[in-house]
C-alpha cells in the first residue's frame, strides 16, 4: 500500500501559546509499536518514548533519532556548570515562540516555570512575545536565541557581550547557543511532521 | 571546507567553526561532550548512515546544499558542495542545485514568517515568499529532487506555514514517509549545526 499523509482526528487546535499539556497528531504514520525492532527501541534511546507518536514516526531513521536525543540530553541535562537548566529552557521556549510551535513552547515553558519558579515571567513571554520585558538577564538570553534563530541569522557580538554583562560566562554562553540551535532543530520537525491539540479533557 | 573529506570521522562543527585542539573552544565543547559527539554522530547518521536507506548519498548531499545555499554561510555552503561533489554527483546536478540557490536567494526570504492557527495570534502573521523551483531546474534536477527543495525552504524560512499537503506533494513526488522523515532530519539537523557554528565563531571572536 502507498503511503499516505494522515487525517488527524476531531481536535481543538490551540490558538495561543500555553503552558498546558497539548497532545501532537502526526501527519504521517509512526512504527507500530509492534512493528519496533532492538535497532529502533536504540533510537527511541528510553523506552517510555514507546508511547509517543511523535519519537516513532522519528524512529523511521533510528540512528539520527538516537544521535538527536543524545545530543538534546546532554544540552539540557547536563549540570556540569554553564547556564542553569531554567534558562536553557528559557532558550528552548523563547526559540519555540520565535518561530512559532506551540507545541515545543509548551513543554519547555513548563520546565522553564518549574525550574525558575518564574511562572509570571514566563507566561508573559508566551502572551506577549519575544520582545517581553523579562529583566535583564532573561531579556539577553532571548534576544541572543531569537538573533540565533532568524534566517539570516543576525547573532553577533553585541549579543555575547551583553550575555556577558548579564553575568554569563562563556561555558553559559556556549549553552545558550545549543540551547536555541537545538530547538531550530525541534521546531522544525514538530511544526512539520504533525500538529499540537488541546489535551483531551482540558 | 577545502581538503576536508565529508566522509570522514572529522568533527564537522570544528572544521567549520575554526576550533583548533587545545583551544578555548575545544575546552568548552568538552564540557558537553555528548553534544559535542553525537551532535558529529547526527551527521554520520544523516550523510554516511550505516544503513544507507532509500535516499542516496547525492539526494543526502544535494538538499543540504540546498539548505546550507540558503542560509547563506559561505564555508558551509561549501562543505556540503563539496559532499555533493564526493558523492558522484553529475556536473549538470551540481550546476542545477547552484542555479536552484541562487534564484531562491534572489527571493531574499527571511525566516521565520508565516502564519499561527487562527485566533489572537494571527495579528503576529507576517507574509513572506513560498518559492517553489523554476521548471526548467526542475527538469534538471528530477522531480524527487524538485520536490524536496521547495519543502526544503519552507523548513528554512516558514515551517509554521508546513500543513499536510507539503508532506502529500513530496509523497506524491516518490518520497515515502520514511525518507520524509530523513529529508525533514536533514533540513532540522542543518539548522542546528549552521547556528551552533555561527554562534560559536562569535563566542570565539574578540571582545
Amino acid at each position: 500500500m502507498p503511503d499516505t499523509v494522515l487525517e488527524p482526528p476531531p481536535h481543538t487546535v490551540p490558538a495561543v501559546f500555553t503552558r498546558a499539556l497539548l497532545d501532537w497528531l502526526p501527519w504521517l504514520e509512526p512504527l507500530a509499536v509492534e512493528a519496533l525492532t532492538e535497532r529502533h527501541m536504540a533510537g527511541l534511546v528510553d523506552a517510555a518514548r514507546v508511547k509517543s507518536p511523535y519519537f516513532r514516526l522519528l524512529a523511521r531513521d533510528p540512528d539520527a533519532l538516537r544521535a538527536r536525543t543524545l545530543t538534546d540530553k546532554d544540552i539540557f541535562y547536563n549540570s556540569d556548570a554553564g547556564l542553569p537548566r531554567a534558562e536553557r529552557e528559557l532558550a528552548a521556549a523563547a526559540t519555540s515562540r520565535f518561530n512559532g510551535c506551540i507545541y515545543c513552547a509548551s513543554v519547555h515553558a513548563r520546565f522553564s516555570a518549574t525550574y525558575s519558579k518564574r511562572e509570571a515571567d514566563v507566561q508573559r513571554l508566551l502572551d506577549d512575545g519575544v520582545n517581553a520585558d523579562l529583566g535583564e538577564r532573561w531579556n539577553a538570553i532571548v534576544g541572543a536565541a531569537v538573533a540565533l534563530s532568524a534566517t539570516p541569522i543576525t547573532f553577533g557580538p553585541q549579543h555575547v557581550a551583553r550575555l556577558r554583562r548579564a553575568g554569563l560566562d562563556d561555558l553559559a554562553i556556549a549553552d545558550v547557543i545549543h540551547a536555541a540551535s537545538f530547538f531550530n532543530w525541534a521546531n522544525r520537525l514538530m511544526l512539520s511532521l504533525g500538529e499540537p491539540a488541546a489535551s483531551a479533557g482540558t | 571546507m577545502p581538503g576536508m573529506d565529508p566522509g570522514t570521522q572529522a568533527d564537522v562543527i570544528d572544521a567549520l567553526t575554526g576550533i583548533k585542539p587545545g583551544s578555548a573552544l575545544d575546552a568548552l565543547r568538552n564540557r558537553r561532550p555528548d553534544a559535542r559527539d553525537q551532535a558529529q554522530a547526527s551527521y554520520r547518521a544523516l550523510f554516511a548512515p550505516e544503513i544507507p536507506g532509500e535516499v542516496t548519498a547525492t539526494e543526502r548531499f544535494a538538499v543540504a546544499a540546498f539548505v546550507a545555499g540558503l542560509h547563506g554561510d559561505a564555508e558551509t555552503a561549501a562543505f556540503y558542495a563539496a559532499g555533493l561533489a564526493a558523492s558522484g554527483a553529475s556536473a549538470e546536478l551540481r550546476r542545477a542545485i547552484e542555479t536552484a540557490i541562487a534564484a531562491a536567494k534572489a527571493v531574499e526570504a527571511r525566516g521565520p514568517h508565516g502564519s499561527f492557527p487562527a485566533g489572537p495570534l494571527s495579528r503576529e502573521n507576517t507574509t513572506g515568499p513560498t518559492h517553489r523551483v523554476a521548471a526548467e531546474t526542475r527538469d534538471a534536477l528530477g522531480s524527487r529532487l524538485a520536490a524536496a527543495f521547495d519543502h526544503m525552504h519552507l523548513l528554512v524560512f516558514h515551517p509554521r506555514d508546513a500543513a499536510p499537503a507539503a508532506l502529500q506533494a513530496l509523497l506524491d513526488a516518490g518520497w515515502s514517509t520514511t525518507d520524509i522523515v530523513t529529508l525533514s532530519q536533514i533540513a532540522a539537523f542543518l539548522s542546528f549545526q549552521i547556528r551552533v557554528v555561527a554562534g560559536l565563531r562569535v563566542l570565539a571572536g574578540p571582545g
